[in-house]
């Protein structure tokens, strides 16, 4: 019974609900914008970890790394160039 | 329950159209009932997870939709047709533009790609079905969900009317007040979540399930766009996904992500919607590419000419299409740094597209060429689809779109693009793929007269709006004064319209006619062509090939056929196949119900459907399935009736 159990992903579940209340408690305290910001940044970068790794196994199969890596690249490509081309056009680049 | 709510009242065309939709379904339900095809519709069709079933179900969502958006476009022609024309009110010309270009792009183009990519990537691949069967069901369900759920915004509440990129602020609860803009959040939302499914099933299928020996530089051009197009898919549509979820918390939470007060930014709306709608083109364009490359190629009796380059300039398309998207909106107020770096940009996509015009010239340079029905469509593609590029690098120019934006020379620009680009691509793709289906070829002489219908009055339709757009006319205004001596060119426009429209009634005549009279194809192959999915017989029985075929090279059935090179070794074994289930339908509905319901903020019902939801997915989470086998005899037995030649 204890093999069959899926502990790694019950925990990996209630870690990634417990990062979603601390990120939701930014909100409730009266935090400066940075430091809301930086508990922010945190616990999305621990919750995108969490879901790769635990979740989708990036690390476990070797024949499929390089795409899967290539893959993430693209996506960290793709949303940075949203984030970053996001704030060009509408703040930075205003007239 | 107070009905006043839900019927839009006071408009004879609306009437006609309730009645209309009465008629039909009631039409449809008691035939099947007197047919007694209830349990056939079910077996064979709802509850399919077969992915060229799906595909063809997808492509007949995918007519019926073209009508419905062929009709809103020639009741905005026909009012536009004299000048003060009083066919159409402001509010209604505003209404069909509206679900015009929704449907057009959302569900008539998407649906009528991924139908054909159902259909055929499995084949192309040599492999027996998509990656996730069931999965692939459920994308088609929710897809049509949302598409069903945006049509009955006509009758029931009110059709969106901001226009098909509801910019804010006019989206806003506050400018548009009616239930329409719900609609369109709502059930782009639907069909949005489907299309991700279906990039993420393509994606696997095509990276893991390859027969042996089809290396990634020995795909067929058509499944190398599909890849790349559901790459971008998948990277895209999160984004619309994330404003449409943004738009439904403005209009029916009190949200003030878009609002223009309160720290809102109405016009990130607008940046956010082309940061999805920019790679979007390119969705539904790269795998239109795919398909000339494959007719082009096969009735030229060539390989593709420069296949890496054509291979680099889509990965390179896929890449820029992600960095264009500000081009839409150059007259936002920005300044000169961000409209220059973006101007730079959109005209460098010229650079990998002009490369693929170039390898579909040297790949006809010197072929025998065979002026098939699809290969007519392909021909015109080339030099109607450059017109529309090069008037693309015109508006691409910052400083000179101040005079295009928004014009109908903007509207003629991506008429020009899309209807050669995707529309002819798709009815090409339709007409070549159509034997491998159904098992026999559409008449080449209705074909042919409805290729001339399509591609003369396409010209006569949307060429003169560019002269409109530089004469001064704007894009979605319903009239116009005689004075402004925009009456001539529209009407012009408008007989265009009325050849395009016949086309298309021929085009649909073809179909009913060559199912009933049109000879059938014993060979599977009836065109000569060079890939797997003519290898095998036509119709496709459900597993697709008796035996995996076994790829040496580029174009493996050609190699096969002309050099006797054997695709098949080995003997039949038993096939492992899904079984069918009647969930991802049962979802659909759900979905739809749900959706209906939170466009209304009816919470207690949503409420009720949305658990609906939670319980469809934990019942197939604990669900045990593991599909069924086909065994050797009936194999045998199937192909012996198809007139095989592989046992």
């Amino acid at each position: 019974m204890k093999q069959l159990f899926p502990i790694k992903h019950v925990m990996g579940y209630l870690f990634s609900l417990v990062l979603s209340v601390v990120a939701l408690a930014v909100i409730f305290f009266d935090l400066s914008f940075s430091a809301a910001m930086v508990i922010l940044l945190v616990c999305a970068i621990l919750q995108a970890s969490l879901q790769l790794f635990l979740f989708m196994h990036v690390s476990e199969a070797a024949d499929t790394k390089k795409t899967l890596y290539l893959n993430i690249a693209y996506a960290v490509f793709v949303g940075l160039v949203t984030i970053f081309g996001t704030l060009f056009t509408m703040i930075w680049g205003y007239q | 329950m107070n009905l006043d709510k839900f019927l839009v009242k006071g408009e004879p065309m609306i009437y006609a159209a309730m009645v209309s939709i009465v008629v039909a379904s009631l039409a449809i339900l008691i035939g099947l009932t007197y047919f007694k095809k209830w349990g056939y519709m079910w077996r064979e069709w709802l509850t399919t997870v077969d992915h060229k079933k799906i595909g063809v179900m997808y492509i007949i969502a995918a007519l019926l939709m073209l009508f419905r958006g062929g009709v809103d476009a020639l009741l905005m022609r026909a009012q536009l047709a004299m000048p003060e024309n009083g066919l159409l009110d402001a509010q209604h010309y505003n209404e069909i533009f509206t679900t015009h270009g929704v449907i057009m792009i959302l569900f008539m183009a998407m649906p009528f790609i991924i139908g054909l990519m159902n259909i055929v990537i499995p084949l192309q691949i040599g492999a027996r079905d998509v990656a996730f069967p069931r999965l692939n069901a459920v994308s088609f369900w929710l897809f049509m969900a949302g598409a069903m759920l945006f049509n009955i915004s006509f009758v029931v509440g009110g059709s969106p009317d901001a226009g098909w990129t509801a910019y804010f602020p006019l989206a806003s609860l506050e400018y548009s007040p009616t239930v329409g803009n719900n609609y369109y959040s709502i059930a782009l939302q639907i069909a949005g979540i489907g299309t991700l499914l279906t990039g993420v099933n393509f994606i696997v299928t095509i990276l893991k399930m390859r027969a042996p020996g089809m290396k990634l530089m020995r795909m067929p051009m058509f499944t190398w766009s599909v890849l790349i197009t559901c790459v971008i898919i998948l990277f895209a549509f999160p984004v619309l996904t994330v404003a449409l979820a943004l738009m439904m918390f403005d209009r029916m939470f009190g949200g003030q992500f878009f609002t223009m007060a309160n720290g809102g930014m109405d016009m990130l709306w607008a940046n956010l919607f082309w940061v999805w709608g920019h790679p979007e083109v390119y969705i539904v364009i790269l795998p239109a590419f795919g398909i000339y490359s494959e007719i082009i190629s096969t009735f030229s009796k060539k390989n593709l000419y420069g296949y890496k380059s054509m291979v680099v300039s889509m990965v390179a398309i896929s890449l820029l299409s992600f960095l264009v998207w500000a081009h839409h909106f150059y007259t936002m107020g920005h300044g000169a740094m961000v409209n220059g770096f973006f101007s730079i940009t959109t005209m460098a996509i010229a650079i990998p597209t002009g490369v693929k015009i170039f390898n579909w010239l040297f790949t006809l340079r010197k072929g025998r060429i065979s002026f098939t029905t699809p290969m007519l469509y392909s021909l015109a593609f080339i030099p109607i689809f450059t017109i529309g590029g090069v008037t693309g690098v015109m508006l691409a120019m910052a400083s000179a779109d101040y005079q295009y934006h928004n014009t109908m020379f903007l509207v003629a620009h991506f008429h020009y693009v899309l209807i050669p680009g995707t529309v002819f691509a798709v009815i090409a793709g339709f007409h070549y793929w159509f034997p491998k289906m159904f098992g026999f070829r559409l008449n080449e002489k209705l074909g042919k007269l409805a290729f001339w219908f399509i591609a003369i009055c396409f010209n006569i339709t949307f060429f003169p709006l560019f002269f409109l757009g530089l004469n001064g006319m704007t894009r979605r205004m319903y009239t116009y004064s005689e004075g402004s001596g925009f009456g001539p060119l529209n009407m012009l426009a408008t007989i265009g319209s009325v050849g395009l429209a016949i086309g298309f009634v021929i085009l649909v005549y073809n179909v009913y006619w060559s199912f009933r009279y049109a000879p059938r194809d014993t060979t599977g192959d009836p065109w000569d062509a060079r890939t797997l999915e003519w290898s095998t017989h036509s119709p496709v029985p459900e597993y697709n090939f008796a035996i995996t075929p076994n790829v040496k090279g580029m174009d493996a059935f050609w190699a096969a056929k002309k050099e006797n090179q054997p695709l098949y070794e080995g003997k039949i074994e038993p096939i492992h196949m899904p079984n069918n289930s009647g969930q991802p339908f049962i979802l659909g509905v759900i979905f739809f119900f749900l959706g209906f319901f939170l466009v209304f903020s009816m919470w207690v019902p949503a409420i009720v459907t949305g658990v609906g939801v939670v319980i469809m997915l934990a019942w197939r989470s604990f669900e045990r399935d593991h599909g069924r086998h086909i065994s050797v005899e009936e194999i045998i037995e199937t192909e012996r009736k198809l007139g095989g030649d592989t046992v």
